[in-house]
């Protein structure tokens, strides 16, 4: 996976177009996931289901053994792969086998950081993507910008206007008649293709069952009309019990969408059989690793695992509602996307996500598996410090100010300095000023400072 | 109404003004120990405090962090309670402070200490005090309340500043962004200036919907200085006042 995060400050300082689109959906997503939460019992909902994700990537080894042994009772094919290479190769071997040169895809942002397109792409199959935003995002050859919602950074007069363009349909089309247009160009695409290809929203080890949660029902197309089934799952999406499932696709519904359930939940176990002659004639699984059983190991910042995909952080966070997704310049942005990127490809390529946070908690208060989003963003920002890859302005401010803090007298005095400067001038007390009043007025400071006050006598 | 009783027992309190307190805050602070002494708190000022090491802490930088921690330790070692007219520093020296020092440091068991009598004012006067009637002083008032993320999300404070206000006669108009960040988040609001106010302004437009207010207030002074900072960039014009100086008009002071 590729990140480019570095330009995250001068995309953000432009990202201001997409605002009103983001956030008009965003607020949306999280007035139904409160609405949602308020209708069960969602601490309790959360408390479990943190506790089961927790076991799970505690006990991983015994789940996937598990998970592997079931699939491939029930017929389906297991892959192993440990890097973004391996799934390439595994991919290209089942092309070739197969002859494959048609493919539908489900939504899967597994697919995105594996440059699943470009492999295809490279290997002759033609893909089309046939979730309705991330086909709208093919046409305009743009990556998703929301894990739940891809396109919700465009407005409708944009996608009103792509579709005038390449479907020739009317400018004033209602989203009524594009999603029958699409659905044509689908309908034709499903009934083709000889490769179907989805992520999995979880794998339940007990049964060998890759669940599916959509609303369009392109999924269930996906995984049944094509001969061949592939589904990408990486290793943290296990889940121990059948019995699990019926919770996480209630609760990952409710924070995702604010759906009790998804419209559709796709259970697969495996191929057609004599007595199911239904579905695909092959099921792929493919185990993905590609960074996580490092983040896994890592005691800071393996909780991130727990994620399911559900985007409730994305929608409860003010600071991705201000630019959307691509400048995050990831696969994964938001606030999970802050904390799981410096794991996944290197705090480097990640810098300077995890500082991109006013650390207000409102991911971790929406969260259905309760990720500490706040407390793993401070770690990667004390592993970044520690690596010297802040920045050395800030670093010399923090020194000086704690060499000032730690000693009242000097403290004293510098806050005396700060109340007796002339008007114009105490306007500026701090060199960091700059980005403040890039936006803002300059800050007032009082007449005289408290502890001035209190010397006086306060009556 | 009645006047707040006598306390049961006197009860001695020590401000930790904070920095921004200190320095932009200082009538408010004032108001504060003018309120706290009202209702029967005998009110100390430790003048050896600085800052609760916040702004290290959140830049990654433990170790400034901890020098701070460790002196706001020592300066407040023999407090009844520590009452501080910010949410955030207080969910610093009671949430934080801990996640600075560990087992074998030798300071695990003072931090514990102080985080159980340390307070933000308002949680303060209703927890501690159990007082939620401070007076009518702000009979008509009709005010707009900005939760700080800090207060309310780690300190679980919501209702106490409100009951306090609405008791004392004001109508706290419903805003819908009112729990939502102002886009401070110390240096990330000069790191990343314009998402910072973006943030400002979703506050700030919303707040206009809201109808007309005679004044916005918060238990921030660092949510305070964005908000106030923003407005008056954007040429809006609207008081912005500290919760403690709108306590102590709650509680018949002069403002």
């Amino acid at each position: 996976m590729e990140i480019r995060s570095r330009e995250y400050p001068k995309r953000a300082r432009e990202g201001g177009d997409v605002r009103a689109s983001v956030t008009g959906a965003t607020l949306t997503f999280d007035a139904h996931r409160r609405a949602a939460y308020a209708g069960v019992a969602a601490e309790e909902w959360r408390r479990w289901a943190e506790g089961v994700k927790t076991h799970l990537l505690t006990h991983l080894d015994r789940y996937l053994e598990e998970a592997e042994e079931r699939l491939e009772a029930n017929g389906a094919r297991v892959h192993w792969a440990g890097s973004q290479e391996d799934v390439h190769r595994i991919l290209s071997g089942i092309i070739k086998r197969r002859g494959a040169r048609r493919a539908v895809k489900g939504k899967s942002m597994l697919s995105e950081e594996l440059e699943v397109n470009g492999l295809l792409e490279k290997r002759g199959v033609d893909v089309l993507e046939t979730d309705l935003g991330e086909y709208i995002l093919q046409l305009l050859e743009q990556p998703p910008s929301h894990i739940v919602g891809p396109a919700i950074h465009l407005s409708l007069d944009e996608i009103r206007r792509l579709y005038h363009e390449t479907h020739g349909t009317e400018p004033d089309a209602t989203p009524d008649e594009l999603a029958a247009v699409s659905r044509v160009i689908l309908r034709e695409a499903f009934l083709a293709a000889d490769l179907g290809i989805t992520g999995g929203n979880f794998l339940v080890a007990e049964t060998g069952t890759v669940a599916l949660i959509e609303n369009e029902g392109n999924i269930r197309l996906t995984t049944s009309a094509p001969p061949v089934h592939v589904a990408l799952v990486g290793i943290e999406k296990l889940l121990p019990r059948w019995s699990d499932l019926a919770v996480f696709l209630q609760l990952t519904a409710r924070a995702a969408t604010g759906q009790p359930v998804g419209n559709y939940v796709s259970m697969i176990h495996g191929p057609r059989t004599a007595e199911d002659p239904d579905g695909p004639e092959e099921v792929h699984v493919v185990l993905v690793d590609n960074g996580r059983s490092d983040v896994l190991a890592d005691p800071e910042a393996w909780e991130a695992l727990r994620c399911v995909r559900c985007g409730a952080c994305l929608n409860a966070c003010p600071v991705y509602r201000q630019t959307g997704g691509h400048a995050y310049g990831a696969v994964y942005s938001g606030p999970i996307g802050s904390v799981l990127n410096p794991g996944l490809a290197g705090l480097h390529a990640a810098m300077p996500l995890p500082f991109a946070s006013s650390l207000c908690g409102a991911c971790e208060e929406a969260c259905p598996v309760r990720i500490p989003i706040p407390e793993l963003l401070l770690s990667w920002r004390r592993r970044a410090v520690e690596a010297g890859m802040d920045s050395r302005a800030k670093a010399a401010l923090l020194k000086a100010w704690t060499a000032v803090a730690t000693r009242p007298g000097v403290y004293r005095a510098a806050g005396g300095v700060l109340h007796a400067l002339p008007e114009p001038v105490r306007r500026v007390p701090l060199p960091v000023v700059g980005g403040w009043r890039e936006v803002r007025a300059d800050p007032e400071p009082s007449r005289t400072s408290f502890r001035e006050l209190w010397r006086e006598g306060i009556e | 109404m009645p006047e707040p009783g006598p306390l049961p027992r006197p009860v001695r309190a020590s401000l930790f003004v904070t920095c921004l307190g200190d320095h932009f805050y200082a009538d408010a602070a004032a108001s504060a120990v003018r309120l706290l002494r009202k209702l029967g708190v005998e009110v100390d000022f430790p003048e050896a405090q600085t800052c609760c090491g916040q702004p290290a802490f959140n830049a990654g930088r433990d170790a400034e962090a901890r020098r701070m921690a460790r002196h706001t330790l020592e300066v407040f070692r023999e407090s009844e309670y520590v009452v501080l007219p910010s949410g955030s520093c207080a969910s610093m020296l009671r949430r934080f402070y801990a996640h600075l020092f560990h087992e074998g440091d030798g300071l695990s068991g003072q931090v514990a200490d102080l985080a159980g009598r340390t307070f933000e004012l308002a949680e303060f006067l209703v927890r501690v005090l159990e007082v939620t009637d401070l007076g009518q002083g702000l009979e008509g008032r009709r005010i707009a309340y900005h939760h700080g993320c800090h207060a309310l999300r780690e300190l679980g404070i919501r209702e106490e500043p409100l009951a306090l206000m609405t008791n004392a006669g004001a109508e706290v108009v419903p805003w819908a962004a009112a729990e939502e960040c102002c886009g401070f988040g110390g240096l990330f609001s000069v790191s990343f200036p314009q998402v910072s106010a973006g943030m400002a302004d979703r506050k700030l437009d919303t707040l206009a919907d809201a109808g007309e207010v005679d004044f916005l207030t918060s238990a921030d002074c660092g949510c305070l200085l964005q908000l106030s900072g923003r407005m008056r960039k954007r040429g809006q014009e609207l008081a912005v006042r500290h919760l403690a100086d709108v306590l102590w008009e709650a509680a018949g002071g002069d403002s």
